[in-house]
């Protein structure tokens, strides 16, 4: 939202304090990225600021994470696209840090540098068996039916089975439980990958259990998801009414959470409101709680591939500050499928010169600003070097908390403007823009820039309107150049 | 000023969120050239957005409206719809006094015209609320805090819809409720809304992870 009836002229004139204009580059051009460019150009008057991203195509999870049917939840890419058409920023796609560009290198060319760039790997279970045919991570499935380049490949198998496990009751394993549940026909005039709804048009999956560590209490998903899968025509949900027993210290925390509250109470409904037994026919999605996962079991007949899961039952332990983790209880039970989906979490990944914390999988910092290791001594900092978004708090939250996100940390690179803190760089120019250009050529680096990316944008939404979608994604590194080279 | 960087979008009104779009590109090119137009004649006194995905329909009044409203002398787009068809070209619309509390605490007095969401008028009044959903109920970034009980309860209930929302805003209170929500009605004249500041609730230690 670039809103300029700015009434805080505090930073404003700061950038001509210097004599040069502030250059900074943000690596990753998700909300993360975008939220802090709209920041800095909107405090920063004289700022040149540009985003770099590995794919030619900005707007990271918004793109490639926000279900397909979740249309609206999208409509924050008309607020980033004003950010990019802003004179004094330039989205610069197919520019990956660590390949086409060091960071050492970016933080010569530039008075300062956000890392953005958020999670693309996953957290492990950890398990024996996890490395069967068909265990899948979540992320590598939602990548797979949004069109993410990276997930084409993917080719998850659907036909050979009629039930999916998903681990984890988040956001994330909703949106997977509902894009393999709901009728095809609704998926159809989404902006789905083809490739995924050819093969969901195929799948044999008719029961699908998501599956929980710990109690309804503590399941992370949010109300308007959990309302949506519920809500799904003609499917059978079922829950354990023992499941539903509630503990002083479940009372506790739903106490201290609306959130928490409310969900409780939408599974509860659910549990009692529909028939007993699936009428036949009839898709099914059950919700598992108080199991955690011990081993992926390996199929007979198919050596390889995975046949199910061998769970474990838990209970929950109190560990202080009203947070209760799960614990086994020795008691095991099998739970069999042709596909396993873990949805546990994502997890960033390091690059080369850049602090990183691998146990919490982020950029050690102080609100924002890096730190020159893990011991968490605030004195040591990287000067000129920001992080943000789920690089720098992990990967949770939603959209609006990397608004919030990028506040903080560009109200700690504007405190070390006003401060001094960066004279050092901030006293000399920088080559910022003029000079990577220069780097990537020299390495024949195909820089796709927004205008480019507005061809691609304009090319999905033509074939889209050939098959009543809002657009058709290009999935391929292939067809995604070309169409932003095409002139 | 530039027309890039001038705020355009769309009026958000309840009408525009119907249904799925046809000639959603025929649109977007009235509506660009439309935007250029008034940016250069009107650079700050207003607000239009459209939603580029064309899943916004509009009704074919309001397309004769955009083609049209270069013409009109008065262009608050907020008076779209079916609210105000009786007055047919009449230019007074009735307005109510609302006050925005900034999130530095400068309070901002507006008249917001009747069926205009508090959204829509902060966005009309260039003010810092954010809506990145763009008023379809799909995040909680306009959340605003109602200042008092008495207006407060003249709210109609929030939706579960809205209500869902309500759960991710932060600070949330006991008498948030999201802007664009908040329609101007005549009994609402006096209401005073407070934008919430998002940095001083953010991160706080302790708080359960939030969910994506």
């Amino acid at each position: 939202m670039a809103i300029f009836g700015a009434r805080r002229v505090l930073w404003r004139s700061f950038s001509t304090i210097s004599s040069h204009p502030l250059r900074v580059c943000i690596v990753g051009s998700g909300p993360a990225g975008f939220y802090t460019a709209e920041k800095i150009l909107k405090t920063h008057q004289g700022s040149q600021v540009d985003i770099i991203d590995r794919l030619p195509t900005p707007y990271g999870l918004v793109r490639s994470g926000v279900a397909p049917d979740h249309p609206e939840t999208k409509n924050v890419i008309n607020q980033f696209s004003r950010v990019a058409q802003n004179g004094r920023c330039s989205f610069m796609g197919n520019v990956a840090l660590g390949y086409s560009i060091s960071l050492v290198e970016l933080r010569e060319l530039y008075h300062v540098v956000v890392l953005a760039y958020g999670a693309e790997s996953d957290r492990v279970v950890g398990i024996p068996g996890e490395d069967l045919k068909g265990v899948h991570s979540a992320r590598e499935f939602v990548w797979w039916y949004n069109g993410h380049p990276d997930g084409r490949n993917l080719d998850p198998d659907l036909k050979n089975t009629d039930t999916a496990v998903i681990l984890g009751q988040g956001n994330v394993a909703l949106d997977v439980a509902r894009i393999l549940l709901r009728p095809t026909s609704e998926l159809a005039i989404t902006d789905i990958a083809s490739h995924a709804l050819t093969a969901l048009e195929q799948s044999s999956i008719r029961k699908v259990y998501l599956v929980g560590r710990r109690g309804p209490v503590q399941a992370a998903c949010t109300a308007k998801e959990l309302r949506e899968v519920l809500g799904i025509k003609d499917l059978y949900i079922h829950i354990k009414e023992t499941d539903l027993k509630i503990t002083p210290a479940d009372e506790e925390e739903m106490k201290n959470s609306r959130i928490h509250r409310r969900i409780y109470e939408l599974l509860s409904k659910a549990a009692t409101a529909g028939p007993s037994q699936p009428s036949s026919g009839q898709r099914e999605l059950h919700f598992v709680f108080f199991r955690q996962p011990d081993r992926f079991l390996e199929s007979y007949d198919k050596k390889g591939y995975v046949s199910g899961v061998h769970l474990e039952k838990t209970t929950l332990k109190g560990i202080g500050s009203g947070k209760q983790i799960a614990i086994g209880t020795g008691q095991f039970e099998n739970l069999s499928c042709g596909i396993v989906l873990k949805s546990i979490g994502y997890k960033s990944v390091p690059v080369d010169d850049l602090p990183f914390d691998n146990q919490k999988g982020v950029v050690p910092n102080v609100k924002g600003r890096v730190l020159s290791d893990n011991s968490g001594d605030p004195t040591s900092i990287e000067n000129g070097l920001y992080v943000c978004g789920w690089l720098k708090r992990g990967p949770t939250g939603i959209i609006a908390t990397n608004l919030y996100c990028a506040e903080e940390t560009v109200a700690s690179l504007s405190e070390d403007l006003e401060l001094g803190v960066l004279a050092s760089t901030t006293r000399l120019p920088k080559l910022g823009r003029d000079g990577l250009l220069q780097i990537l050529d020299n390495r024949n680096v195909r820089v796709v820039p927004f205008s480019a990316w507005e061809r691609i944008d304009k090319e999905e939404k033509r074939l889209g309107s050939l098959r009543n979608k809002p657009r058709e994604k290009l999935t391929s590194w292939e067809e995604l150049l070309k169409v932003a080279g095409s002139e | 000023m530039s027309c890039r960087e001038v705020d355009i979008g769309v009026c958000q009104e309840q009408d525009l969120d119907k249904g799925i779009a046809d000639n959603a590109s025929d649109l977007r090119s009235v509506g660009f050239h439309f935007q250029r137009i008034i940016s250069e004649l009107f650079p700050r006194s207003f607000s239009l957005f459209f939603n580029v995905f064309g899943q916004v329909e509009l009704l074919p009044e309001t397309r004769a409206f955009f083609q049209g409203a270069i013409f009109q002398k008065h262009h608050d787009f907020s008076t779209l719809g079916s609210n105000n068809t009786s007055r047919g070209g009449d230019e007074q619309k009735e307005t109510i006094s609302v006050t925005f509390v900034s999130k530095d605490g400068e309070e901002i007095p507006i008249q917001v015209p009747i069926g205009t969401s508090m959204l829509e008028a902060a966005h009309q009044n260039d003010m810092e609320l954010e809506g990145a959903c763009e008023g379809s109920l799909a995040c909680s970034t306009c959340h605003v805090i109602v200042m008092d009980m008495e207006h407060y309860n003249k709210l109609e209930e929030p939706s579960d819809e809205e209500n869902d929302m309500l759960d991710l805003a932060f600070g949330l209170t006991e008498t948030s409720r999201l802007g664009c929500q908040i329609i101007a009605r005549p009994e609402l004249d006096g209401i005073r809304l407070a934008i919430p500041a998002a940095t001083r609730n953010f991160a706080v230690d302790g708080y359960v992870a939030k969910p994506h």
